[in-house]
């Protein structure tokens, strides 16, 4: 067997609330700590606490992004990671255990939903198995994967000599101990670990000292215990990069509050929440040098409000817009179903309101923590009647980030609603990347006026909100600004925003509105609206949006390995729709491929409405779980050998 | 120069019925504000659906004209981003009490220092005539082909559950009366919520002017006997504050309650309750971001001189930093 250094994909499962999170936080920091790239994707179920939750890391000395099929060292907190994952360790890979749970039949597992028990029963019993997780284990080592059995409890024990440890206490000692045991099998730095333990418990002496010793005597308990021959080694590098470890719903956070988002509202969903929670635990931030010295304001804040729905939330954050605020609101499908009637009315009143849009399996309450890009149909046409609106899709958290600056400038230069398309796979994505650099993307209001230039237009005749010009863009102002009243209204209006009914207004007024969206596919830069990955003269082309990215370009490179030559088209900004850059970008491909997480392949369609062009084999995943680097190989190579239907659909993911 | 009342007109024509009570509150708005010597622009007036929806365009002050049920939301937005607006909201019975019950209780639970005015007259006039949510049980107006068969809501004491923190109740044909209680609303620190009692010349053939009026009610002289009345300032006092014991506010409100349950024969009008007690929002608000009233949302420069971002996240990377 050869040994691979610094490339794993690592997998740490348990129940709901016992700490799983922390143990992968804990397990992430000691790898980056060492030089090490990590990217994580966490899957849970919609329950406090019991469920089955796990994460897959992957640790590599290049950034990467995205999951794998299998993993090469499986962490189990609890019986049930054994069964649900005991099949999906790669050979040669390994899988470390509490030995105390061996006996632990199936049924008695209490969370386990009942397809997944007999299923995994089925299977035991087609191996002549029994029905435990000593049986799952045997399997796993008859296909050549390492066992690590620990006695976590005797470990426990032989530290606590003498001293009392609490449960909760031994508890999350118990993931401190499971990250050591990895370390260990990975023949990783111990004082990694303790830099990261450290870190994490910053100040708290006795806890970190508690920790260390449970770690250290894991560490040499595995040492001792077992070959120190496992397929991956994990050697820290010398880097002197700066590093995060970040989440997709704080990239959001952290753009939002870059772009100045000053109102922020939001009714808890999942998987959007956590972008409220983090701008709220940070609403107060310093400001600039050069801020300071141009406003005198020492600090910045962002106001955070829950609200009794997903309509309060969508409404308060436009009335906060007209005030000439950035305001934004973030949610999930459900959520977004519910704010569709505003959504209209900020078109009609050409009002910038940004809606993040975090998107979930559906519909109805569907998959409500897993993962799918099933809205894209829905927010190109909430609403009813006619309208312009922005929409952006991030493929990447670096994307988040930008993205969530640049959907701000867009509204604002355009006037209209703008949507930032996001998905749950983003959302619980993690990953270590440079601080981002927020000037990358420059501050653009548009056409917002302040009271010196409101009232030297308004001085003959009041101020025209919605004065008809070439572009489509009128000028605008904040509530309470002196000057320049105005007028909003659902209904259809006229320059001054009143009611009107009036035929010819009607149509000036429609296009208007419509023409902000020609201007915003003529200015908005190539560079913002798609990326072109690997060969551009490539015989075979693959269209995506969204959170795919990751996999596919980790595809890529498997396949130019393999002598596959590939042409990606990232498309973000799918409203408007870089039509005919992107026509010819896929025209001359022999083979084109689109891959997209939903049933029926709307990007595909979208694509065919605006160029006429037709794919050869639609990619699609609609299981609830994010796709992975494996499959998409798999996928690609099966259709350039023109072996593959029409349509492939990838269902990996436990 | 002080504001006239004329400059808060606009010269939008005016399609309301002949004879609505929306007359007598688009006046009364206008006449508090002009009193209250404030400026046109200084005004932001948001409203729901309906005939009482198109309110904003016949002041002449910032005007938002919304969603159906929709009002709160849009100027606690508004209200939120911009503090130094004065913010009125108006909306009607069906609008307020039925598709935005949610929003009216959430609302008082907030204490926005704002003011909601609630057009009520027992009908949907704009959809011709259907029964409101106040219409009470087995009332039949004009174009019901069957008595109501749902109880009506009583919104003063929904208001009161749902925590705002002014409560007071006008008559559209009483306009000096229903001047002096949106003064009163406005300057309040708090969700201050004016119910106003208003006939539908067109639709509600019960609670007319009339019936208000106590015409059917003639006495040997000939004179009506009005079923509005004015709460007795001297006898039923409604503020509430601090310091009162727990006894005292609860004496408040059961004064609050049974003036509340008046209907039919007496007809109460006036200040039901101040409540000085509670915290209004951007109080609140100062606890976390201790410059809101200096740099609010709307007032925050965002961007410096070279449009780069005023914020500074290096606190915020810090935190994430793995090395």
């Amino acid at each position: 067997m050869s040994q691979r250094t610094n490339s794993l994909a690592w997998l740490l499962g348990g129940a709901q609330y016992s700490g799983v999170e922390s143990s992968v936080t804990l397990f992430a920091r000691a790898c980056a700590a060492g030089g090490l790239h990590i990217y994580s994707q966490r899957e849970y179920y919609s329950n406090i606490m019991g469920e089955h939750s796990y994460f897959q890391v992957r640790v590599d000395e290049k950034p990467i992004h995205s999951i794998r099929s299998t993993a090469d060292l499986i962490v189990s907190a609890d019986a049930e990671t054994v069964f649900i994952h005991g099949r999906n360790v790669n050979p040669n890979g390994g899988i470390i255990y509490d030995s105390k749970l061996v006996d632990t039949p199936i049924s008695k597992v209490p969370m386990m939903e009942h397809q997944a028990r007999e299923e995994i029963l089925h299977y035991l019993k087609s191996k002549g198995l029994g029905e435990t997780v000593g049986d799952m284990i045997k399997d796993a080592e008859k296909r050549g994967v390492r066992l690590y059995p620990i006695p976590y409890d005797e470990l426990l024990q032989k530290m606590a000599s003498g001293q009392m440890i609490q449960l909760a206490q031994g508890r999350r000692i118990a993931n401190a101990m499971a990250v050591a045991a990895s370390l260990a099998v990975l023949n990783y730095d111990i004082k990694k670990l303790e830099e990261a333990l450290t870190e994490i418990f910053q100040g708290k002496k006795k806890i970190i000292d508690l920790n260390m010793k449970a770690v250290e005597i894991t560490y040499d308990y595995v040492r001792k215990t077992f070959k120190n021959d496992f397929l991956v080694q994990l050697v820290p590098i010398a880097t002197k990069e700066t590093r995060l470890y970040v989440g997709g719903n704080q990239a959001v956070a952290l753009g939002k509050i870059a772009a100045g988002c000053t109102v922020q509202t939001y009714y808890p969903i999942s998987p959007a929440t956590d972008e409220s929670t983090y701008l709220e635990a940070h609403g107060v931030f310093p400001h600039t040098r050069e801020a300071q010295d141009v406003s005198g304001a020492e600090k910045g804040s962002i106001l955070v409000i829950q609200t009794e729905d997903e309509i309060a939330a969508i409404t308060m954050a436009t009335g906060a817009t007209l005030t000439g605020a950035r305001a934004a609101t973030s949610t999930s499908g459900p959520g977004f179903s519910l704010m569709v009637e505003a959504l209209g009315w900020a078109g009609i009143n050409e009002v910038p309101v940004v809606v993040q849009l975090y998107q979930r399996g559906s519909p109805s309450t569907g998959l409500p923590t897993r993962h799918e890009q099933g809205d894209l149909r829905f927010v190109l046409h909430a609403g009813h009647g006619e309208f312009p609106r922005i929409v952006l899709a991030s493929g990447d958290l670096e994307e988040c980030f930008y993205d969530a600056m640049r959907i701000f400038n867009y509204a604002e230069r355009y006037q209209t609603p703008a949507i930032h398309l996001l998905d749950k796979a983003l959302a619980s994505s993690s990953q270590t990347l440079a601080p981002f650099r927020s000037e990358m993307v420059k501050i653009d209001r548009g056409a917002l006026l302040g009271e010196r230039e409101v009232m030297a237009k308004s001085s003959n005749g009041g101020f025209k909100r919605f004065e008809y010009t070439d572009s489509g863009v009128s000028e605008r102002t904040g509530l309470g600004t002196k000057g320049g009243i105005f007028w909003n209204t659902g209904d259809e209006h006229d320059e001054y925003g009143h009611i009107i009914e009036d035929p010819t207004v009607r149509v000036q007024m429609m296009e208007k509105r419509a023409k902000k969206l020609e201007l915003a596919a003529k200015e908005i830069p190539l560079s913002e609206k798609m990326n072109i990955f690997g060969d551009p003269k490539a015989e075979t082309v693959i269209l995506s949006w969204g959170s795919t990215k990751g996999a596919i370009l980790d595809a890529m490179e498997v396949l130019k390995a393999e002598g596959v030559n590939v042409c990606f088209v990232q498309v973000r900004l799918i409203q408007p729709l870089p039509s005919e850059e992107l026509r010819q970008a896929v025209i001359n491909a022999k083979r084109r491929l689109c891959i997209e997480n939903n049933f029926s392949g709307q990007f595909a369609g979208w694509v065919r409405e605006h160029t006429g062009l037709t794919m050869d084999h639609l990619i699609v995943k609609y299981n609830g779980r994010p796709m992975s680097m494996d499959e998409i190989v798999n996928a690609v190579k099966q259709s350039v050998k023109g072996k593959a239907p029409k349509r492939i659909v990838l269902t990996d993911g436990e | 120069m002080p504001v006239k009342v004329q400059d808060f007109k606009t010269a939008v024509h005016n399609n309301w019925c002949p004879g609505c009570g929306d007359f007598g509150i688009l006046n009364s708005v206008q006449m508090a504000l002009a009193e209250m010597n404030l400026e046109p622009h200084q005004v932001a007036v948001f409203s729901g659906i309906g005939c009482s929806g198109k309110t904003p365009h016949y002041i002449n002050a910032y005007g938002v004209h919304t969603l159906h049920g929709r009002v709160l939301p849009f100027a606690i937005g508004g209200k939120l981003a911009n503090p130094e607006l004065t913010v009125v909201a108006v909306g009607g019975d069906g609008d307020g009490m039925g598709i935005g019950g949610g929003h009216f209780v959430n609302a008082g639970r907030r204490n926005v220092d704002m003011t909601y005015i609630l057009h009520n007259n027992g009908v949907y006039g704009l959809t011709k005539g259907q029964a409101s949510p106040t219409l009470k049980l087995g009332v039949q107006t004009k174009s019901l082909p069957m008595p109501n068969i749902n109880e009506g809501i009583n919104p003063l004491f929904l208001s009161l559950a749902a925590g705002y923190t002014f409560i007071a109740r006008g008559y559209a044909y009483d306009i000096k009366h229903l001047v002096g209680l949106i003064k009163q609303a406005i300057n309040h620190r708090g969700a201050s919520f004016v119910e106003v009692l208003q006939p539908c010349p067109t639709y509600n053939d019960i609670n007319t002017k009339d019936w208000y009026g106590g015409e059917d009610r003639k006495d040997a002289t000939g004179r009506a006997a009005p079923r509005v009345y004015k709460v007795d300032e001297k006898s039923y006092n409604p503020d509430i504050k601090p310091g009162m014991s727990a006894e005292e506010v609860n004496g408040k409100l059961a004064n609050f309650v049974s003036k509340a349950m008046e209907w039919g024969d007496r007809i109460p009008i006036g200040i039901f309750m101040k409540n000085e007690t509670t915290s209004s929002y951007d109080e609140r608000i100062l606890e976390r971001i201790p410059f809101y009233m200096q740099v609010p949302p709307a007032k925050r420069l965002i961007a410096d001189e070279a449009n780069r971002s005023s914020a500074d996240l290096t606190p915020l990377f810090n935190e994430l930093k793995v090395r």
